[in-house]
């Protein structure tokens, strides 16, 4: 970590200098484009040379807390440890050069065989973990999923000839729920947490009616609980001939423990960048499979992998009740491959043990601070927990206040004032890959921060002191909008 | 840590699933070494043909990677990070993806752009919703010429709403003037054309954007970014919004993906933007520094009215690029272009000299281009294969009526004696 600030790249730039060198034309032809279509302006990228960029961008690597670097229990977004291996593997010439058109020549597929069957098994390999019937390996991340997944419901309701309006959205879901399913053009309706921290059944009752189109739920949910009654939820939404969405982010918490499939879903996605450990890349690229159950089997999008009866794979496009393309080809290949590699490392046996240390922890933290920090559902949790500083808020300190702390500490913050049901929401996800030690040295932060909110609570507020800057302005930040260098 | 929670065995924290829903099935190989698992991949992956000297492009192609782009982004602070929602420990992440914005908007001469996208096609789809959000209106025309891989995931995605699509015709390589005059009027929310468009022609749509602006229309542009270094740029134009794939601004080819959507915009319409955005600001002693900004538009504040669903996006591969972009320089973007385009034009006139093979001159082209064969270029294309090349992206697979066509790409990496070697064996092959 350096604590100071490092210039702009602009700032580097010498005129004349070069980080580069290209290839030789090797031609002596001049391409004729009319003066009209040329470019006038000047292009004012930096001009610099290979040792400013790599150090500059070196300096800047370490001005981030990363799993490598920290712990980072940021809750719902599964920051487990990524195997080094499965880098190497995607860096595989025969992988990385591959270009995707090239199976969509006439007989095309047999020069992309490699690839076809990593995106074939891995299909099969997400079937047998959640219970489905298929899945389409397109999605880009969790939220391209779900609008995948949902326009795969609109199609199923439009070819049945229902005309449904609403999908159903728990108050404590993650926000893209609600943006997806309106983005596809459905109302939302929001269904109300029961006080034991599941969904309120009595409420989704009176919510439910032949308008309905589905439903999406997370399970375990926002609150890291499991919906015990699940089943009695799917009854309730087929009988309107609603169908039952399974946001998979939190997927990790159960894997050889219950099967989305098997308890009355219907379609989901998988965040294969967390439950099986793709990098997080900074905020992506992520990785959002959907699988689907009969019900929804025709509307999957194209193409398909396939397998022929002579071995060889293949992709399908003849699915006529297909919902189209979703992405422009056959999902974050890299990002699928790194997830297919984790899955043969781990085995059946693994994944499950995955789940069960991520549940060993969480319920390790809430046990070990819950005399500490208010715990809105007091109960064994799943893989994450959630607390709320509304004891520390008495004194004046807020969660931002223990984030910034925790900062100060060596510790990247869990996920802060998220979900919107519980005020100053701390949610937790150590995942499974922590060390004991490493889950006691920020228990004990907490503790500490928690000490400190009744004997200094004003000393929070200048925190963190021991990174390269200090709390910033969000509000000048989005009032003074400055969002590019030259502009 | 049982005793801790005051649990006997890890079973017991798994109470709430019932025994109802427990699997109906778990039944997975058994996990293996690494040695095992790389020697398996390296199996797959050397089933891939990725051995034929590749001249297919159609909106991907086959440019250098520096080694610098990989060796920095495999530092694990970078790729082994998350959203950077605490910008204090995150400034890494945040003032790259400002620089990257900066020379996005640099290379666009466009005002603000967005910390990126899933891809090219879900980026020109975004635009699109962005357009008739900020217009009100519900019809669009689409250019011909815009790939037909991301028309295909425009109407995808727009199915089940009430927006009405009209493509309009390209003539002689580019867009129809004629068709887009008769067709505008104030029903039409945006003009969606594409530079270079999909069979390589180039254009200057300055006069279709006043033409839309005149209906209160927008322009919406997707660019390939290395044409963007000599070719005239969507700012230039006047364009509103520009979308484009950011895959050649250093990312492997990958089979597909990850890729990079770019977005960018005039200021005014900023806020109606989708994806997050990197702004600079000052902290609590005045020090410039970077944050997410302007997330009202967002969906974990503004859920069902957020501009957009996106959450993840590929903040890595936008820090690929940046580097890449901050690597190639002013100077060497220019050159760069310069190469690709006169390595066509050589390949172009060497073409032309086969017999029977007709090169598309009709409108110019950047490195990318339109050939009619005297035969099925599909069947043309299967031959090439066998002597080393894949020679091209026939149009026939999404075209119709199309059979003979084919569109062909030339990057930096293709050398003169691979562009002969090429010519030589079309022409046997055509000869036969």
């Amino acid at each position: 970590m350096i604590n100071k600030l490092v210039p702009l790249i602009f700032d580097d730039s010498v005129k004349g200098r070069r980080g580069y060198v290209n290839p030789p034309s090797g031609v002596d032809t001049k391409a004729p484009i009319p003066q009209a279509y040329l470019r006038k302006s000047e292009c004012n990228w930096p001009e610099v040379s290979e040792l400013d960029v790599v150090r500059h961008f070196t300096r800047l690597s370490r001005m981030n807390y990363s799993v490598d670097t920290h712990f980072y229990p940021l809750g719902s977004c599964t920051m487990k440890y990524n195997p080094r291996i499965t880098e190497k593997i995607a860096q595989l010439s025969g992988f990385t050069d591959l270009h995707p058109l090239l199976p969509q020549l006439k007989h095309g597929e047999k020069f992309a065989q490699g690839a076809l069957q990593v995106l074939y098994e891995m299909e099969q390999l997400l079937c047998e973990i959640t219970g489905f019937k298929a899945f389409t390996m397109q999605p880009l991340a969790g939220a391209h999923g779900e609008l995948s997944g949902v326009m795969m419901i609109a199609a199923y309701h439009k070819a049945k000839g229902n005309n449904k309006k609403n999908i159903l959205v728990p108050d404590a879901a993650h926000g893209t729920n609600p943006a997806t399913a309106a983005i596809v053009g459905y109302e939302i309706v929001s269904v109300k947490t029961a006080p034991n921290g599941e969904l309120d059944i009595e409420d989704l009752k009176t919510k439910v009616n032949q308008d309905t189109a589905g439903m999406m739920m997370t399970c375990p949910d926002t609150h890291g609980i499991f919906q015990s009654q699940i089943d009695q939820i799917a009854e309730i939404i087929h009988a309107v001939d609603g169908l039952m969405y399974y946001d998979g982010a939190n997927l990790n918490a159960i894997l050889g423990r219950c099967r989305p499939g098997d308890v009355g879903f219907d379609v989901m996605h998988i965040n294969i960048h967390k439950t099986f450990s793709a990098p997080h890349g900074g905020g992506g690229p992520g990785s959002g499979p959907v699988g689907v159950g009969e019900r929804l089997l025709p509307f999957l999008p194209i193409s398909r992998v396939v397998k022929n009866t002579d071995g060889d794979f293949a992709l399908n496009y003849d699915y006529p009740q297909s919902v189209g393309y979703v992405a422009s080809f056959y999902g974050n290949f890299s990002v699928i491959l790194k997830a297919f590699a984790y899955t043969l490392l781990l085995g059946g046996q693994g994944l499950k043990e995955t789940s069960d240390h991520a549940v060993l922890n969480a319920n390790y933290v809430r046990a070990c601070l819950k005399d500490r920090y208010e715990l809105p559902y007091d109960r064994i949790c799943m893989h994450e927990v959630v607390f709320s500083a509304s004891e520390q808020v008495k004194r004046g300190v807020h969660t931002l206040d223990i984030a910034k702390f925790l900062i100060d500490k060596g510790f990247h913050p869990p996920t802060i004032y998220f979900p919107m049901t519980v005020k100053e929401a701390i949610m937790i996800e150590p995942t499974e890959t922590e060390s004991r030690q490493s889950i006691d040295e920020f228990i004990q932060a907490m503790i500490e921060a928690d000490e400190l909110s009744k004997t200094d609570p004003e000393s929070f507020h200048n925190m963190p002191t021991t990174m390269p800057i200090s709390r910033p302005d969000d509000v000048k930040a989005a009032k003074d909008i400055n969002t590019c260098y030259h502009c | 840590m049982l005793q801790k929670i005051g649990v006997k065995k890890i079973d017991d924290l798994f109470i709430d699933i019932k025994p109802q829903h427990k699997p109906k099935s778990f039944n997975l190989p058994k996990g293996k070494s690494e040695f095992e698992v790389l020697e398996y991949l390296k199996s797959l992956s050397a089933k891939n043909s990725t051995q034929l000297v590749p001249f297919i492009g159609g909106g991907y192609y086959d440019h250098y990677v520096p080694a610098v782009v990989s060796a920095l982004t495999s530092r694990g602070e970078f790729f082994t990070a998350y959203t950077p929602y605490q910008p204090e420990c995150s400034q890494g992440t945040l003032q790259s993806l400002f620089e990257y914005q900066s020379m996005i908007c640099a290379m666009t001469d466009m005002e603000v752009s967005n910390a990126s996208l899933y891809e090219g096609g879900t980026a020109l789809y975004e635009a699109v919703m962005m357009a008739l959000r900020i217009t009100g209106r519900k019809k669009v025309l689409v250019d011909g010429g815009v790939s037909p891989i991301h028309k295909k995931i425009i109407h995808s995605y727009t199915d089940n709403l009430h927006y009405e699509f009209v493509e309009t015709p390209v003539i002689h390589g580019q867009a129809s003037r004629a068709a887009i005059k008769e067709l505008l009027n104030k029903d039409i929310a945006a003009v969606v054309v594409q530079n270079p468009n999909f069979f390589g022609a180039i254009d200057d749509y300055t006069d279709i954007v006043d033409m839309a602006h005149k209906c209160g229309a927008l322009v919406v542009e997707s660019v390939y970014p290395i044409s963007l270094g000599i070719l005239k740029t969507p700012g230039e134009m006047g364009v509103d919004i520009v979308t484009g794939e950011g895959q050649s601004l250093g990312l492997a080819l990958n089979f597909g993906g990850p890729y990079l959507g770019f977005m960018a915009t005039k200021k005014e319409f900023v806020r109606k933007m989708p994806g997050r955005i990197v702004g600079q600001t000052v902290d609590t002693q005045g020090r410039r520094c970077y944050v997410n900004t302007l997330q009202a538009r967002e969906q974990h504040i503004r859920r069902e009215k957020a501009t957009s669903n996106i959450c993840t996006n590929v903040a890595l591969c936008a820090i690929q690029a940046v580097i890449f972009m901050s690597l190639v320089g002013k100077q060497g973007f220019k050159e760069l272009a310069g190469i690709n385009a006169d390595k066509a034009e050589y390949m172009k006139q060497c073409l032309a000299k086969i017999k029977g093979v007709e090169v598309k001159r009709s409108s110019p082209t950047f490195n990318e281009f339109t050939v009619c064969l005297p035969k099925d270029a599909s069947s043309v294309v299967e031959v090439m294969i066998k002597k080393g090349f894949a020679a091209g992206f026939p149009l026939s697979r999404y075209y119709k009526g199309m059979d003979n066509y084919m569109i062909v790409a030339v990057t930096e990496k293709r050398t003169k004696a691979e562009i002969d070697a090429y010519v030589k064996a079309l022409g046997e092959i055509l000869l036969k």
